[in-house]
Formats: C-alpha cells, sequence, structure tokens
C-alpha cells in the first residue's frame, strides 16, 4: 500500500477537522436544552396516540353544519385581518407622516432638524419600534384577558403591530425614494402634505401599496394563529378540535386554512403584479 | 396677470377594472367591520379603560428575584437552542428535498415536491406546534419540530428556485467529461449556489428565533410556555418580565442581524 502523494493532501483539513469540532460542541448543549429526543417519536405509546390520531384525519369532516362553521369562521378569519389591516393603515399613515425626515422643514438649509421636532420624530419612532418588537401573539394574548374571547382582541392586536410594522416600512421607502421634487415644493413654500402628495406619493405610491397587500396576506395567516389563544376564527375552531382530539375537523380546517393561504398568496401576488 | 402659458397634459384614465377593485376592496372592508360585531363598549367604555388601566398596572413592579432571572436566562436559551436546530435541520430536509424539487429527478417528482413544500409551508409554526404536541409531548422538542417543518417548506422552495436559476455550464461540463451526477453536483453546482443558501438559512434563523420565543403559548417551550404559564396564573409581575425579556430578545436578533448585514454588504 502506498501513501497518499503530499500533493494530493487536502490543504483544508486542519481546518474542517476544527470546524466540525466546534460546531458539536456548540451544537450538544443545544440539543439538551431543546430536549431534542427523536427517539420518543418512536417509542411505542407514541407511535400508538399519533397513529390513532392521523387515522381519525380521513375521512375529514363534511356535515353540513360543520361545513358551514368552518365556512363563517374563515370569514371571521379574513374579516379579522382586514379590519385590523384598515385600523392598522389608519394609525400608521399619520405616524409615518410625522415620522419621515423627508417632510421636515427645518431641515431644508442646514440639512440639521429643529431640536424639537427631531425630539418628536423620535418618540413617534420609539412608538413604533414598541409597537411592532412585541409579538402579535402576545398582543393578542393580553388583549383576550381585556376585551375577553372572540374577534375583537385579534382585531386590536393585529392593529397594533401591524401599525408599527407598516409605519416603519414606509417612512423607509419613502426615505429611500429620490428626494429632489419634495424638497422643491418644500422650499418654494408649498405646504407639507401637498409636497408630500405631488412630491413624494407618485414615486413611492406604488411600493407602499405593493407592501401593504404584502401585510394584508401576512395579516390572514397572523389571525389564524391568533385564534389558538382565543381571538375568533379559523384558529380558535382549530384550538378546540385540537383539544378534543378531533382529527377529521382538524383535516376538513387545515384543508381549508391551506386553500385560504394560498388564495390570499395569489390575489395578492395579482394585486402586486398590476402595480408594476 | 397672464394664463400660464402650458396647460398640463391630461390626466391618465384609470381602467375599469381598477375601478372594480376599488369597489371591491371598500365592500371588503366594510363587510369585515359590519359583520365582526367588535365589541368596542368593551375597549372603549370608561369603566373598559378603568379595567385596562387596573391590568397595566398589575404588572408593574416586574418581578426581579435572581431566582426568577435564572428561570428567564434558561427559557432564553431553550428559545435560542429551539430555534437553532430547527433551522439546521429544516436546512438538511430542505437541501434533500430541494433536489427533487428543482426538477432533477424528472417533472413528476418536481411537482409532487412542490406541492408538499407548499403545504409545509402553509402551514404556520404554531399550529405545527399544536399538531406535534400529540406526538411529541409537551416541551420543547415539540417546538423544535414544529419550526424544523414549517422552514422547511420555506427554505425548500427557496434552495429549489436557487439550484433552478444556477447556471448549469459547470455541472453540464463535468457531466460531459464522465463525472458521476453526484459528483458534478456537489463539485460545481452545490458550492456555486451555497452562499445564497446560506443567506437564507441565516434569514430563516433570525425569523425563528422570533418565533421560538412564542411558540410555547401553545406548551411548546422557550419564553412564550412561561408566558402562557404566569398569565394563566394571573402571575402578572412575572409575566411583565418574561415579555421584557421578549422583547430584548427581539431587539438585540434584529440588531444583530442589522449589524451583520452592514457588515457582509459593505
Amino acid at each position: 500500500m502506498t501513501t497518499t502523494p503530499a500533493h494530493l493532501h487536502d490543504p483544508a483539513w486542519n481546518r474542517r477537522i476544527t470546524a466540525c469540532i466546534i460546531a458539536l460542541v456548540i451544537l450538544w448543549p443545544m440539543l439538551v436544552m431543546a430536549e431534542f429526543k427523536p427517539w420518543i417519536l418512536f417509542d411505542a405509546q407514541s407511535l400508538q396516540a399519533t397513529w390513532q390520531f392521523l387515522t381519525s384525519f380521513f375521512p375529514p369532516a363534511h356535515s353540513l353544519e360543520f361545513l358551514y362553521m368552518v365556512a363563517y369562521s374563515t370569514w371571521e378569519t379574513i374579516a379579522m385581518a382586514t379590519a385590523g389591516m384598515t385600523l392598522a393603515l389608519l394609525g400608521a399613515i399619520p405616524m409615518t407622516l410625522i415620522a419621515t425626515e423627508r417632510l421636515s422643514i427645518s431641515r431644508l438649509g442646514t440639512g440639521r432638524m429643529a431640536r424639537c421636532s427631531m425630539l418628536l420624530r423620535q418618540i413617534v419612532r420609539w412608538l413604533l419600534i414598541l409597537l411592532r418588537s412585541v409579538p402579535e401573539l402576545v398582543w393578542a394574548l393580553l388583549l383576550v384577558r381585556i376585551v375577553g374571547l372572540g374577534p375583537t382582541a385579534g382585531v386590536i392586536a393585529i392593529a397594533l403591530t401591524y401599525c408599527g410594522m407598516l409605519g416603519k416600512v414606509y417612512a423607509d421607502i419613502i426615505e429611500s425614494s429620490d428626494p429632489s421634487a419634495c424638497d422643491g415644493l418644500l422650499r418654494n413654500g408649498s405646504g407639507r402634505l401637498s409636497a408630500f402628495l405631488y412630491g413624494t406619493l407618485p414615486a413611492s405610491a406604488s411600493e407602499l401599496v405593493s407592501y401593504t397587500v404584502y401585510r394584508w396576506e401576512c395579516a390572514i395567516r397572523g389571525s389564524v394563529v391568533m385564534g389558538f389563544v382565543g381571538a375568533g376564527g379559523l384558529g380558535q375552531r382549530m384550538d378546540e378540535s385540537m383539544k378534543m382530539l378531533a382529527g377529521d375537523e382538524l383535516a376538513t380546517m387545515l384543508l381549508v386554512f391551506i386553500v385560504l393561504v394560498a388564495c390570499a398568496d395569489s390575489v395578492s401576488a395579482m394585486l402586486r403584479r398590476r402595480l408594476e | 396677470m397672464t394664463r400660464p402659458t402650458t396647460s398640463l397634459p391630461p390626466a391618465p384614465r384609470i381602467r375599469y377594472s381598477t375601478w372594480l377593485l376599488l369597489v371591491i376592496l371598500v365592500l371588503l372592508v366594510v363587510t369585515s367591520f359590519v359583520s365582526l360585531q367588535l365589541k368596542w363598549h368593551e375597549f372603549f367604555s370608561r369603566e373598559a379603560i378603568a379595567t385596562t388601566l387596573e391590568f397595566l398596572r398589575g404588572f408593574s413592579p416586574p418581578e426581579i428575584a435572581p431566582a426568577f432571572l435564572m428561570r428567564i436566562g434558561n427559557a432564553t436559551l431553550e428559545t435560542l437552542a429551539m430555534s437553532a436546530i430547527g433551522t439546521l435541520l429544516a436546512a438538511l430536509f430542505g437541501l434533500f428535498l430541494s433536489l427533487p424539487a428543482s426538477g432533477r429527478f424528472g417533472i413528476t417528482a418536481r411537482l409532487i415536491t412542490r406541492g408538499a413544500l407548499n403545504v409545509l409551508r402553509s402551514i404556520p409554526e404554531l399550529v405545527w406546534a399544536a399538531i406535534l404536541l400529540i406526538a411529541a409531548g409537551l416541551g420543547p422538542f415539540a417546538g423544535t419540530l414544529a419550526l424544523a417543518m414549517h422552514t422547511t417548506g420555506v427554505l425548500g422552495r427557496l434552495f429549489a428556485d436557487t439550484l433552478e436559476n444556477c447556471p448549469s455550464l459547470a455541472e453540464n461540463t463535468l457531466r460531459i467529461n464522465g463525472v458521476s451526477p453526484a459528483s458534478s453536483f456537489l463539485y460545481s453546482t452545490l458550492p456555486h449556489c451555497s452562499p445564497q443558501m446560506m443567506s437564507y438559512v441565516l434569514y430563516r434563523w433570525e425569523n425563528n428565533i422570533r418565533a421560538a420565543a412564542i411558540l410555547g403559548v401553545v406548551g411548546a417551550g422557550g419564553l412564550g410556555q412561561m408566558l402562557k404559564y404566569h398569565l394563566s396564573l394571573f402571575q402578572m409581575h412575572q409575566a411583565a418580565t418574561v415579555i421584557i425579556a421578549m422583547l430584548l430578545l427581539v431587539c438585540v436578533v434584529d440588531a444583530a442581524s442589522f449589524a451583520l448585514r452592514r457588515r457582509m454588504t459593505r
């Protein structure tokens, strides 16, 4: 047997081995923390429970009464997302107008904002950050305790989180557009609102609308998830069926949900294509 | 005063379909609000505001006993571990599934795998977690698997698109010169696409940290489970600490990813 010639040695061999060892050393405690025990999936009891649950998926529940209920909850989910988005827009648009630096008049000559307006802008920005940093599910969890079970909590939770997200992204989109038109209007004494409407909006409108539509799609997915903490809609029905281990009902609702997401996806893609 | 010499160009005509869409949109919004039976009076009436304020006041001061902070720290680490392992599993399975999904094994395999990936992707992590609780039991393992399921769908599809868009010149050259399909993939297409894939994985990991923090509300471990537990026992001080920990986690992740992105793109 011959030894491998020197030029065939892998020059990166040592580095690779070290990287592997380091990865294992980091991965090991993580596996322990996440209680990563794949074998419990395969012990007899768990297999039996899973099997029973999965076999109860077929055939999916299809009694007329149940389907009517599912249709109603699906509409409730869509309505929650739409109403939440509308409220979020009502909050986000004024906050964007306050927060964006593009509409600052004191900035024009010197490039530096007056202290007072800078403070105001910063406060609005912090508010937007706070609104979107709390996950929507946590908002829903808290709001369910205030307004009780039902879609109201979900709508307000969507409105709060998405207000933060929309406000931030709107401000970013506006600030990354070409400043010359808006600056020219402001310099020549136009009001802020008209400078925004005629100088900034035409250039960034399609991007703004496109992002809004995309967020609406996300809100539909989000409102299903929020149902799991009792905020109404399809999610709440899923949670109830889950707790009763009614696999057939769950199967129907999962199918409906997949179709709903696919529809929202294609509607939003269609709308966004129209904007191009 | 003279009239302006140039007249404005005529306004662009709005297509009928656009009008139709706008009408549908308004109808959708109106019917949403009408059909939901929102209980505004329970949110904006005077006594509602009083109870809300009382509810919020219950949160302060947040619990800061060292023993409790230790538990928070543990739960945070658990959240991070869940997200990291979930993402890692998803990257492996996603890569595995992206091969048939990028049309390497024929058009039928491509359609079937893409359909499966779409199903995996369109069910949110939280719903997966609720379903997997039955097989994996309460605790972080179910959460990890749930993250892995959803992320496999997302990454598998992104990987498949990357592989499909990758120029096939290098791989074809190797194939023509008699290299086996597996090695020609491993030595040409995979290294070519791996930076893009890596950035997708990192992006999803960032998302998954945020998702892992809340997965626990259905009982799947991490900070969310603590939040749910303390909220259901009306231990508001503890719940406040958990929420603050979540906020900090999200902000740290945001800042870290922002800084990394800045450094990588500069």
